[in-house]
């Protein structure tokens, strides 16, 4: 399991626009390296990611090699409601990974 | 291109012996500038240090970066032809409104690898009339595309923030696709001084 890093306000006001930042560690391998031998080293990369607020997809974003290692990702969301923030990422050859946040919106 | 890859001696497998430490770099370098062929092969001699290995080495080099960008898509060769190709397959033949996409990254960048960059588009993000998706291009990278993200009205404000690599000092443009259907733009030049991808 990747480190990942999950940042937002933890009370928001109903209404308001807040900003999520991720980050998840990854080395996007690009495809385009040759390791020592001089052989291409395969394409590994956080393809895809995606964000839903109980349940609704909110955010949703497909990445290519050209994103850095270690994919940073800021978008925003209107908090409508307490709940959960689910966050999903899915690479090439491993696993998807899933993060749960709760969010408290007064 | 393809071709000039090819052509230096007929045979295979055996010197990747000789593709050591050193040449690697040079390995590396020279995949992502595929269009430049030209520019980075009269350097390998020198970097070698001898002219007779250099043949083999070069076609070492160059086989395996030719056999890594074949099994890639054709996209694989960065051209500002590519990313325009690319756009209009989005776009098709829509118009484009320009410069009502922001984008914000630094103008000098010392490292190429991680570039931060931040789009945002104003739009009032209601359900009448929001911001359906962003889609990030490049010019020189090996791939046209850089991402796609798909907003909302939930979103609450059309914006986007990520940090990407750059191959080479070049142009960012992103196209919004808005509710109603139509495009708009936005780019920004960026000078880079130490490519993505140069070393291991």
């Amino acid at each position: 399991m990747a480190r990942v890093l999950i940042n937002f306000p933890q009370r928001a006001k109903r209404g308001d626009i807040i900003e999520i930042k991720t980050l998840i560690q990854h080395p996007m391998e690009t495809g385009y390296r040759l390791d020592n031998k001089g052989a291409a080293i395969p394409r590994d990369i956080i393809n895809c990611f995606t964000c839903t607020y109980n349940g609704e997809e909110v955010f949703r974003a497909e990445l290519f090699p050209a994103i850095s290692a270690n994919p940073f990702i800021a978008f925003s969301t209107v908090a409508t409601q307490s709940g959960e923030l689910v966050f999903s990422w899915s690479a090439d050859r491993s696993q998807t990974q899933t993060e749960t946040r709760q969010i408290n919106v007064e | 291109m393809s071709r000039q890859f090819s052509a230096p001696r007929g045979g295979e497998g055996r010197g990747e012996v000789g593709g050591g430490g050193v040449s690697n770099r040079g390995a590396t370098h020279l995949t992502l500038p595929v269009t430049d062929v030209t520019d980075p092969l009269p350097l390998l001699p020198q970097a070698d240090g001898e002219g007779s290995s250099s043949p083999t080495r070069r076609r070492v080099l160059l086989t395996a970066a030719g056999a890594g960008l074949a099994s890639l898509a054709p996209a694989a060769e960065a051209t500002e032809a590519a990313m325009t190709e690319a756009i209009r397959q989005l776009i098709g033949e829509a118009p484009l409104e320009p410069r009502k996409v922001k984008l914000e990254l630094p103008s000098i960048v010392e490292n190429g690898n991680t570039v931060p960059l931040t789009v945002s588009v104003e739009s009032p993000m209601t359900q009448a009339d929001h911001v359906e998706s962003i889609h990030i291009f490049n010019q020189k990278n090996p791939q046209p595309f850089v991402a796609a993200v798909h907003l909302g009205p939930r979103a609450g404000k059309a914006y986007v923030a990520t940090r990407i690599r750059l191959a080479d000092s070049q142009r960012i443009v992103a196209i919004a696709r808005l509710s109603d259907g139509s495009f708009c733009s936005g780019s920004a030049d960026v000078i880079v001084t130490l490519a993505a991808c140069t070393e291991q």
